[in-house]
C-alpha cells in the first residue's frame, strides 16, 4: 500500500485528519500525522517531519499532503536533503489537506499505486461541495 | 573572523528578541501573529548553540546557523533564513572579504530565500529588503566606493526596502491571504531581513 504523511501547522489538524482519513480505509496502510512544533505551539517541526519519513513505510511510495507555507517549505528541506532513490518514492501531493488525505487513504487501501492517485486527488473536482 | 561573526550572531539574537513583541505586532496586522515569537525562538536556540560551542571556519559557522535555524523556528521564515545562510556556507570563505566577496554572498542568500519562497521583488516579503541591500553593494562596487561607505549605503538601502512594503499589496505567504488589506502595513519579514542586515553592519562598520 502507498503510504501517507499528513503535515499541518497544527498538531490537532493533523491527528484529526489522519482519524477522519483512517475511517474510510479499506486495508491496512501505514499514514503517519505530524503538527505543531515541539513546545507546543502552532507551526511546523522538521526534526519531526524528517523522523516520520524515515519511519513511514517506503515500499510502495509515500504521498505527502501539506497544509500552508512553512509546512511545504519545512517538507522540501527535508526531501534535498534525501537520498535521490528515498526521493523518487515520495511525492508531495497539489491537493488540499483533508480531502487529499482521505481519498488518498481510500485509493490506496483499494490498491492504487502513486501515479493512479495522485491523479486522483489533484484533480481540481476534489474541492467541489456541491456534489453530495 | 569567525569569532567576529559568531558574536554579530550573538547580537542579532539579541536584537531579534527585544523586537519579539513588535515582529509579532507587525504579523498580527496582515498575518498569523507569530514572527516575533519564531524568530525569538529560534535565534535564542542559535545562540545557545553558538555560545557552547566553537567553529574552525565561516563556513562551518554559517551551517550551524542554517541547520539550527531550520529545526528551530517553526514558522517559514526557518526554511527562508535556513536556505539562505546554508547557501552562504557554501560560498563564504576565511578570507577577509571585499566589496566583491559580499555581493557573492547576498546573491547567494537572496538566491535561496527566492528558491524557498518562490517569491520575487515587489511581494512584499523579505526580499524587499534583502534584494535593495544587495543592489546598494553592487552599485556601490561599480562605483569604486570604499567599504565602509558601502555597508553605510546598504543599510539604508534595506532600511528603504523595509518601509517600501508598506505600500506593497502581499502576493505570497499568510498576508496575501488579505488581498488589498494588506496595503498599508509594513511586513514582519522584511523588517526582521533589516534588522539582521542592521546588526551586522553596525558590527563591522
Amino acid at each position: 500500500m502507498v503510504s501517507i504523511l499528513i503535515i499541518s501547522h497544527s498538531e490537532k489538524i493533523a491527528l484529526g485528519t489522519k482519524e477522519l482519513a483512517e475511517q474510510m480505509k479499506q486495508a491496512e496502510l501505514d499514514i503517519k500525522a505530524v503538527g505543531g512544533t515541539s513546545d507546543g505551539s502552532l507551526g511546523t517541526d522538521t526534526e519531526e517531519i524528517e523522523a516520520a519519513l524515515q519511519q513511514i513505510d517506503k515500499s510502495e511510495g509515500v504521498i505527502v499532503l501539506a497544509d500552508l507555507g512553512s509546512a511545504v517549505m519545512s517538507f522540501e528541506m527535508i526531501y534535498e536533503s534525501l537520498e535521490p532513490d528515498i526521493q523518487a518514492k515520495i511525492k508531495l501531493a497539489n491537493a488540499p489537506l483533508v480531502e487529499g488525505a482521505i481519498l488518498a487513504t481510500v485509493e490506496s487501501s483499494l490498491g492504487k499505486n502513486m501515479t493512479e492517485i495522485l491523479a486522483t486527488i489533484e484533480k481540481k473536482s476534489i474541492i467541489e461541495k456541491n456534489n453530495l | 573572523m569567525t569569532n567576529k561573526l559568531k558574536n554579530a550572531f550573538l547580537k542579532t539574537a539579541d536584537v531579534l528578541v527585544e523586537n519579539k513583541d513588535y515582529l509579532t505586532e507587525l504579523d498580527s496586522a496582515i498575518g498569523d501573529g507569530d514572527h516575533g515569537i519564531n524568530m525569538a525562538r529560534g535565534f535564542t536556540k542559535l545562540a545557545e548553540k553558538l555560545s557552547n560551542n566553537s567553529y574552525n571556519s565561516n563556513s562551518e559557522l554559517f551551517k550551524t546557523v542554517a541547520m539550527t535555524l531550520i529545526s528551530s523556528v517553526g514558522g517559514a521564515s526557518g526554511p527562508l533564513y535556513g536556505t539562505a545562510f546554508l547557501n552562504i556556507s557554501k560560498v563564504i570563505t576565511d578570507q577577509k572579504a571585499e566589496l566583491d566577496n559580499l555581493i557573492a554572498i547576498g546573491e547567494e542568500a537572496v538566491a535561496g530565500v527566492q528558491k524557498r519562497g518562490r517569491a520575487e521583488a515587489g511581494e512584499k516579503t523579505m526580499l524587499d529588503t534583502l534584494i535593495p541591500a544587495v543592489d546598494s553593494l553592487k552599485e556601490s562596487h561599480q562605483q569604486g566606493l570604499d567599504m565602509q561607505t558601502a555597508l553605510v549605503n546598504c543599510q539604508a538601502a534595506a532600511k528603504l526596502g523595509m518601509k517600501n512594503t508598506i505600500e506593497m499589496q502581499a502576493t505570497k505567504g499568510r498576508a496575501s491571504y488579505l488581498g488589498e488589506r494588506s496595503i498599508g502595513h509594513q511586513d514582519p519579514g522584511a523588517t526582521s531581513s533589516y534588522l539582521i542586515i542592521k546588526t551586522f553592519i553596525d558590527q563591522f562598520a
